[in-house]
């Protein structure tokens, strides 16, 4: 193995891989076969990188020639850069190599799109074959279906893969014809419609016979670029909505566009990725996925974007204040998720140990909740409670004082234009 | 009636279960356990030594699992946690447990309750830690050999993870600060103790016992880690939070940082 070639394409095409955020390696259920290598579990982080990012796969491009020139893409065609590929045989020794080391959970590989869809699809595929069969490797795989490619290879990559993902990339129909003309909307929800039904298809087929072989364990995931387009979060997350909900989707991912090209129709270059505004997507799609709110319920038309300065959950109650204050003692574990200040974790702990005994703040504090939010929502065992009728504004400015985000800045000088 | 005595034993967790054993046995209220050659006795308790009883820890053992699953484990991970006198906090906890009518551990407004738990969870995160943070380097012999330093005692809780995964080389973890290792011969697990003349480390300088190739993949690795990082969006505070210092030395993808 030349290690110095293999060097400069790894460059290449794991700088060119980065722009994918999903790093998720949890949620399959491949187990270690015949004392071979590898098993999956609940995922590992084996590192982070500098901008604090988990790596948890081996995440790379096959290769970053492209025939398609979608204006958010690095690898486009019209793009002056250096291209690679890398060789089937030579992705598996790297995949095999870093797994050894406990350096990785397993691959993820992506790849811009040569001669058509099916034929770069059929290459990704004989690596996780490579992977499973020649080499029994049994860790996580992550194979990204490319846009256009056939119902049979899509059949076959899940097969081999525990996760299958195509990244919508732009949120909204008219964003992606302005963006990507050459590609269309059909192309991106073919490939997902096919792994999900063949993902109900197996499990129906689990429940009569056991030992059906394994399709796609681990579901599929989609990632939208946030911030290339002028879309509202409304849109975003209204369409994420529907991706959770028609495909089965087992993760949405938001991406803060980083600006990597001169093309007038995007972001200039050196304007800030918006890491703020991504925080607040990633919240909101928490508290539909676990917390129980629909999506409606924080933003409509009214409402179209999240605030920047708070959090989701904060904004939601003090848009509702009149199902505050709520007893921690009494109501049920629906009403205590929606409190400001209290996680999931929280709420099992207080539905635990309130049988024992009725709570007070020192018992809340000790357990983790975060007072100095949930104090103005809330009564408990004490004689203590926010007694003065407090209007939502002024609740939020003294919830805003009493604490130091690292956020804080970038709404600190926001406000200072108008002074 | 007996309330207060100090209970000596051997540092292991059998012998911890046996003096818990004995405590109950004797119905004692405050047992001080202690671990031999760490003891500071009280000027006028009494004190007896333990002796190690595989039968009587096991039914300290099923007692506690015959309580809550979850149970057991606190008591076996905080125990691994190794912070001071967390023997007499255990005896404690066990002591609740006993006497509640209901799952005595979920009883968060307690505590004593709730600091076990929260010891037991901190030992699960050095554990998942290690599970992400071991990085194997093969030696000439075709061992694949990495060494750690974590905060706990946590190589019996990792055993089982490595085994399942790395079925097919062999491989030895050894813990440098408890000076014990595990190791795999791709039959079964055995616990060493290595005379190490010096700690493998992330170092720059080659060491004879690696493979050459070692070091190229360990090259191959930390340009990966270097290409993956996306510049424009640099945010170290967040980096060492997920990635402290004091576990640098032992990642090859740190070297140069160190």
């Amino acid at each position: 193995m030349d290690f110095n070639r293999i060097k400069e394409k790894l460059n290449i095409l794991a700088d060119a891989a980065k722009y994918d955020v999903s790093c998720s390696s949890s949620g399959s259920n491949r187990k270690n076969k015949d004392s071979g290598l590898g098993d999956t579990g609940n995922g590992i982080c084996h590192t982070y990188t500098e901008d604090g990012r988990c790596v948890s796969l081996l995440k790379i491009l096959l290769t970053n020639h492209c025939i398609f020139d979608s204006a958010y893409c690095v690898t486009r065609k019209s793009n002056d850069i250096k291209r690679a590929a890398f060789k089937i045989q030579e992705v598996v020794d790297l995949t095999i190599n870093f797994y050894r080391r406990n350096y990785i959970e397993g691959l993820f590989l992506s790849s811009g799109i040569f001669k058509s869809a099916d034929y770069t699809m059929e290459r990704l595929i004989a690596v996780a074959k490579k992977l499973r069969e020649e080499e029994n490797f049994n860790g996580y795989i992550h194979l990204k279906s490319i846009p256009g490619a056939s119902d049979e290879l899509m059949y076959e990559a899940g097969l081999y893969a525990d996760r299958l993902s195509v990244n919508i990339e732009i949120p909204t129909i008219s964003g992606l014809k302005l963006l990507a003309p050459d590609k269309k909307h059909e192309d991106f929800i073919k490939p997902m419609l096919k792994v999900k039904n063949e993902i109900i298809r197996y499990n129906e087929e689990r429940k009569i016979i056991r030992s059906t072989a394994k399709y796609a364990p681990a579901g599929q995931s989609t990632q939208m670029i946030i911030g290339a387009t002028g879309e509202s979060d409304k849109d975003i997350m209204y369409s994420a909505t529907h991706f959770y909900k028609n495909y089965n989707m087992k993760r949405v991912y938001y991406s803060g566009y980083v600006p990597i090209s001169t093309d007038s129709r995007l972001p200039s270059l050196g304007s800030e990725v918006p890491m703020l505004r991504e925080n607040r997507l990633y919240q909101t799609d928490w508290l539909l996925r676990f917390y129980g709110f629909s999506v409606n319920e924080i933003l409509d038309a009214d409402n179209p974007n999240l605030e920047m300065d708070i959090d989701p959950k904060l904004m939601w109650a003090l848009r509702n204040l009149n199902y505050f204050p709520i007893d921690i003692n009494k109501a049920d574990s629906r009403m205590l998720a929606r409190i400001p200040g209290i996680g999931m974790g929280s709420v099992h702990k207080i539905i635990n140990s309130r049988k024992y005994r009725n709570l007070s703040w020192d018992h809340l504090k000790k357990m983790g909740v975060a007072l100095n939010r949930a104090k103005y929502f809330i009564i408990c065992n004490s004689n203590e409670w926010e007694r003065r009728d407090l209007d939502a504004a002024k609740i939020k400015g003294m919830i805003l004082q009493s604490q130091n985000g690292k956020f804080k800045n970038n709404y600190i000088n926001q406000l200072s234009l108008f002074n | 009636m007996n309330t207060t005595k100090t209970l000596i034993y051997d540092g292991s967790f059998n012998g911890f279960l046996t003096a818990v054993f004995i405590g109950f046995e004797q119905k004692i209220t405050h047992a001080d356990i202690q671990r031999q050659g760490q003891i500071q006795s009280g000027l006028f308790t009494e004190t007896e030594i333990i002796f190690t009883n595989v039968e009587k820890a096991q039914r300290v053992w099923n007692g506690i699992r015959n309580k809550s699953n979850t149970a057991i484990k606190n008591v076996y991970f905080a125990f691994l946690s190794e912070q001071n006198n967390i023997e007499a906090l255990l005896y404690h906890y066990i002591q609740k447990l006993m006497g509640s009518k209901y799952n005595g551990e979920t009883d968060f407004g307690d505590d004593c309750i709730l600091k076990i738990n929260q010891l037991a969870h901190k030992v699960g995160r050095e554990k998942h830690r290690m599970e992400a943070f071991v990085r194997f380097q093969l030696t000439k012999d075709e061992v694949y050999f990495s060494n750690i330093e974590p905060d706990f005692d946590v190589l019996p809780l990792i055993s089982k993870h490595f085994r399942n995964r790395y079925a097919d080389q062999q491989w030895i973890i050894y813990d440098v600060k408890r000076k014990y290792g595990l190791f795999y011969d791709l039959r079964s697990i055995e616990i060493i103790s290595l005379d190490l003349t010096d700690i493998h480390t992330n170092r720059i300088e080659k060491s004879a016992v690696f493979t050459d190739t070692e070091y190229k993949y360990q090259d191959l690795w930390n340009n990966y880690f270097q290409s993956t990082t996306i510049k424009s969006r640099i945010n170290t505070k967040l980096h060492v939070q997920h990635v402290p210092k004091r576990y640098w030395k032992y990642l090859s993808e740190k070297k140069e940082a160190v």
